[in-house]
């Protein structure tokens, strides 16, 4: 069985303008100790989706369809019994650590407190596993660490306390929502290093949500590709990368500036991401596709499986996408 | 120079076919906010509704704001009720004198007080702040040490004391309440335009050579009016509450001028011959008036915060 | 491109901050900050030059320092042929038309309370004041086109616009007073890739089209490589390398140079899930207290006795291959 299920799910908001679609018709699945990456722009709905998940939409969003966790449906508990899914059994950490951080609590307090609360330990031994905890994540001298204040870290130590209060509870599932973008380069390296150590020492399944194909490439198993609200790709990672099934995934990856290759002018995906306010008939990626044929604008082509585990959504054929 | 006069001249040839599109600037974003907000809008409504009575009210008028109904006089409680056949639609004062056309007079009064003080207060306070937010250091202290020793001197005290001095006119009012008026303002402005000159569209301008005052005057005072506009719509009722309060000491316009202070305090004093109506028909209009501009603030507070949407 | 004369040369620039610790009291020393210090470039006419480097190397306030919008400690900054540090701010003025900037964030960038009209045109109004109003109109709308927005959007707000969309208008903004140079801070990192793209390319055949020369600052070194003709990468406020942009990813020659492009994942799982990332270890040092002698020796690898004596200048090694390093990597 599948540790995390989501079927048909849709995410809308409703806002003075108008309703905004930001996840339409997401299904897909990760298995225990997996790593999935939900690869896709700003306003692809990426984040979307594990915020409703976790029950944590902002007000004016609504969430429909099923997310079964181990069997059950998130959306459908009570506050408390997500509260208490979202303790013990899945993990957060975001972009920015400070958002999440208590700046007027030192790091012990709002480690040790999490144990006491959820796990009721005594405060000695709460204290003593945060400090296990930190060396796990690789902080040197975490004893004095555990003492500060977040402000007083740099941003990768604080990125690294997350992770490690996020552990805390040793989560079944950990959603890493762009936990590097806000990083320098070798930060990222030694947190995303950090985290598939983390992923085969506690067989946590991962979910990573980013932008960044380059940080994709070296840590998941899986990629999913979300564009307009809408899965277009997903597939082993490897695969979907050597020959990318779906015009957008093409595009992406050809539009990246690479280090190790020299050219001269980089493909471009021209016009614009989508208006997620308007009711997209066909799929969202039409308007900007150079390879759409008529029926792109009319229907949404369905999410089929093609070649063993990989799903494309695209009315064109794949051999006509060469 | 070259490549953009020929482009120019393809151009201009192009430009015949393409339709400019209207845009959408942020002050129609926010008055469609506005207008969507009930409570707002309705405030807005009786607000227009009282300012438009204070101008139309006068033609209907019987008597006028000074006369005395001889009549009436020594029989208030009795005589002097409110009614369509004396004249006196909202009855008369103690000394007989119509308070219709006093509460309008009174109306005017207020509504200009509140009005000009909130708009002494956006002039000076606005343009004070934005230039000691802007150049910062010496110049900055300087200007808002100097709000901070007007703001510890006790303002009623001195208000008094100018009206005491001066005599009590309606002039001397406007004086002393437009010199307290803008101290607040002024802070307020400059706290926004500490956030709003490290944004970097005026870093764009520095960099670009644009005069330090062009930069003010141009990028930001208009991206700090919205918070003006609250804060001077909150601005006026306390200036009218201020008002009222200096007329209810009886300190305020002079008779046989009058304003809702001093109507309500006479209201008042009276109230045991039970000439209620001397307190709540004026009562009615101050109490609607700065309910409306209280709703009206919070409206616009929340039209012109993006964030809270 | 070598015979191309020298527009810009910065020598020694030292861009110091003074901040006061906490719990300062009016008498206490300030502490300073070696936000930019002692780095030396030349730029050429046409030229890219790309400056790479960590959050708090500096690269921002040194481009800043530059064209005098941050006050620089010492040093030289030569534009076409006269000393520019310090000028008085009438005297600046001018020079402001021929040197514009690109900014980070693009919707920050641009006053949300202009139509974009008059925010393209604002350069305009400010040096050419004696253009009409319609001639002013004319070239907004030939420059919309030529970054490739539509010139009927003239009166439509910042607002209306993605983010791609904006760094087209900032890109306008900037080059509608046809400068000799422009600065670039960071100008697609706010982007999404497919848009990240579009504004590389536009940044490109704009350059090659005007003949100007770009300061291009960004922390992603496969942008930079791919758009620079010449990289600098800076180090705690400190030049550690400068070379052309295929040399430094092909042999880097200072080893924080060699980590950082370590660090850059490759977008192909088959080189990226073999390959062995050297990970930098430790914290980048406070700039307030720097490491004595290299500023790298504290995370070096190689670190030897001499690095903590001696501070290492930026030597030419080989060609147009410079760095500043006691033991350069082969």
């Amino acid at each position: 069985m599948s540790l995390l299920e989501v079927r048909n799910l849709f995410v809308d908001f409703s806002t003075p303008d108008g309703t905004v679609h930001a996840v339409t018709d997401v299904s897909f699945s990760i298995a225990k100790g997996e790593t999935l990456a939900i690869v896709g722009e700003s306003g692809s709905g990426k984040s979307q989706i594990v915020f409703a998940a976790m029950g944590l939409l902002a007000d004016n969003g609504k969430a429909r369809g099923e997310v079964l966790f181990e069997g059950r449906n998130l959306l459908a508990l009570k506050q408390a019994q997500l509260n208490n899914v979202r303790a013990n059994d899945i993990a957060m950490i975001f972009q920015d650590p400070m958002t999440s951080l208590n700046p007027y609590m030192r790091v012990s307090e709002q480690m040790t407190e999490v144990l006491v609360l959820h796990k009721g330990m005594s405060k000695s031994a709460a204290h003593a596993e945060s400090v296990r905890m930190l060396e796990a994540v690789k902080i040197p001298d975490a004893r004095s660490v555990i003492r500060r204040y977040p402000h007083e870290c740099s941003g990768g130590m604080r990125q690294r306390i997350m992770i490690a209060m996020s552990l805390l509870c040793r989560p079944k599932l950990l959603i890493a929502d762009e936990p590097t973008t806000a990083l320098d380069v070798t930060v990222q390296a030694q947190i995303m290093h950090l985290l598939s150590e983390i992923q085969q020492e506690f067989g946590t399944a991962i979910i990573l949500i980013t932008h960044d194909l380059g940080v994709v490439a070296g840590s998941c198993e899986n990629t999913l590709v979300l564009y307009g609200g809408r899965i277009l790709e997903y597939g082993p990672t490897r695969d979907l990368f050597a020959s990318p099934a779906q015009p957008y995934t093409k595009g992406l990856l050809s539009a990246l500036p690479r280090l190790d290759e020299d050219g001269e002018e980089l493909h471009t995906i021209p016009g614009n991401p989508p208006n997620m306010m308007l009711d997209i008939k066909g799929c969202p990626f039409a308007p900007r596709c150079t390879y759409r044929v008529a029926e792109c604008a009319e229907t949404m082509p369905p999410l089929v499986n093609f070649e063993g585990g990989r799903l494309r959504a695209c009315h064109v054929a794949i051999e006509d996408l060469k | 120079m070259a490549i953009a006069d020929q482009k120019v001249q393809e151009f201009s040839e192009r430009l015949v076919t393409a339709e400019e599109i209207k845009g959408r600037s942020l002050w129609q974003d926010a008055s469609r906010r506005f207008f969507r907000n009930k409570a707002a809008f309705a405030s807005l409504i009786v607000l227009t509704l009282v300012v438009l009575f204070t101008f139309v009210g006068p033609y209907f008028a019987v008597w006028s704001n000074e006369e005395i109904d001889w009549s009436v006089l020594g029989q208030v409680p009795t005589k002097g009720v409110p009614s369509f056949e004396s004249g006196h639609f909202f009855g008369t004062d103690d000394l007989g004198r119509d308070l219709y056309s006093r509460v309008i007079q009174g109306t005017q009064i207020s509504l200009l007080v509140g009005i000009i003080g909130a708009g002494i207060a956006v002039l000076v306070g606005t343009f004070y702040g934005a230039v000691a937010g802007y150049f910062g250091g010496r110049i900055d202290s300087a200007m808002m040490r100097t709000v901070d020793i007007l703001l510890a001197i006790p303002y009623m005290f001195i208000l008094i004391l100018l009206l005491m001095v001066f005599g009590r006119s309606v002039l001397m009012l406007f004086v002393g309440i437009g010199l307290v008026s803008w101290l607040g303002m002024a802070r307020i402005v400059r706290g926004q335009t500490l956030s709003i000159k490290n944004k970097e569209f005026v870093e764009a301008a520095l960099v670009t050579g644009v005069h330090p005052f062009t930069i003010i005057f141009r990028h930001i005072v208009p991206n700090l009016l919205g918070v003006v506009a609250v804060y001077a719509t909150l601005l006026v009722p306390e200036m009218i509450l201020t008002e009222s309060f200096i007329s209810f000491l009886g300190l305020g316009v002079q008779e046989p001028n009058t304003s809702w202070g001093a109507l309500i305090s006479q209201g008042a004093s009276t109230i045991q011959y039970g000439t209620l109506w001397q307190l709540l028909f004026p009562l009615f209009f101050f109490v609607i008036s700065l309910f409306s501009f209280y709703f009206i603030g919070d409206g616009l507070r929340d039209a012109l915060d993006p964030k809270d949407r | 491109m070598s015979e191309a004369e020298t527009m810009l040369s910065v020598d020694n620039l030292k861009v110091y901050f003074d901040i006061k610790p906490e719990g300062a009291m009016l008498w206490t020393k300030p502490l300073r900050l070696k936000a930019v210090d002692g780095v030396s470039f030349d730029l050429k006419k046409g030229e890219t030059l790309g400056i790479v480097g960590e959050s708090g190397c500096g690269k921002s306030t040194l481009a800043r320092a530059v064209i005098s919008m941050v006050p620089s400690e010492s040093g030289r900054v030569v534009w076409m042929g006269s000393d520019i540090l310090g000028l008085p701010v009438d005297k600046m003025r001018p020079l402001r038309r021929e040197i514009q900037m690109i900014f980070q964030d693009p919707l920050a960038s641009l006053d949300p309370r202009m139509t974009i009209g008059e925010i393209i045109a604002e350069p305009l109004k400010t040096h050419m004041r004696n253009l009409k109003p319609k001639e002013i109109k004319e070239r907004v709308q030939a420059m919309m086109d030529k970054v490739g927005l539509l010139p009927n959007q003239i009166n439509r707000y910042p607002h209306e616009f993605s983010g791609g969309q904006c760094q087209r208008i900032g890109i306008a903004r900037s080059l509608i007073l046809e400068p000799k140079l422009v600065i670039c801070d960071e100008p697609v990192s706010a982007l999404d890739v497919s848009i990240q793209a579009q504004v590389i390319n536009l940044l490109t055949r704009l350059q090659k089209e005007l003949g100007i020369s770009l300061i291009f600052i960004a922390h992603d070194l496969s942008v930079v490589k791919h758009i620079s003709d010449r990289v600098l990468v800076l180090y705690l406020g400190n030049a550690v390398e400068m070379s052309d942009g295929d040399e430094l990813y092909m042999r880097p020659r200072h080893p924080y140079t060699q980590l950082l492009i370590s660090a850059v994942p490759i977008p192909d799982p088959e080189i990226e899930q073999n390959r062995e990332v050297d990970l930098i270890k430790g914290e980048l040092p406070s700039p307030i207290n720097p490491p004595s002698g290299c500023v790298f020796r504290t995370r070096c690898p190689r670190v030897q006795e001499k690095c903590a004596k001696e501070k290492p200048v930026l030597q030419t090694i080989e060609g147009t291959h410079q760095v500043a390093c006691h033991f350069p990597l082969d």
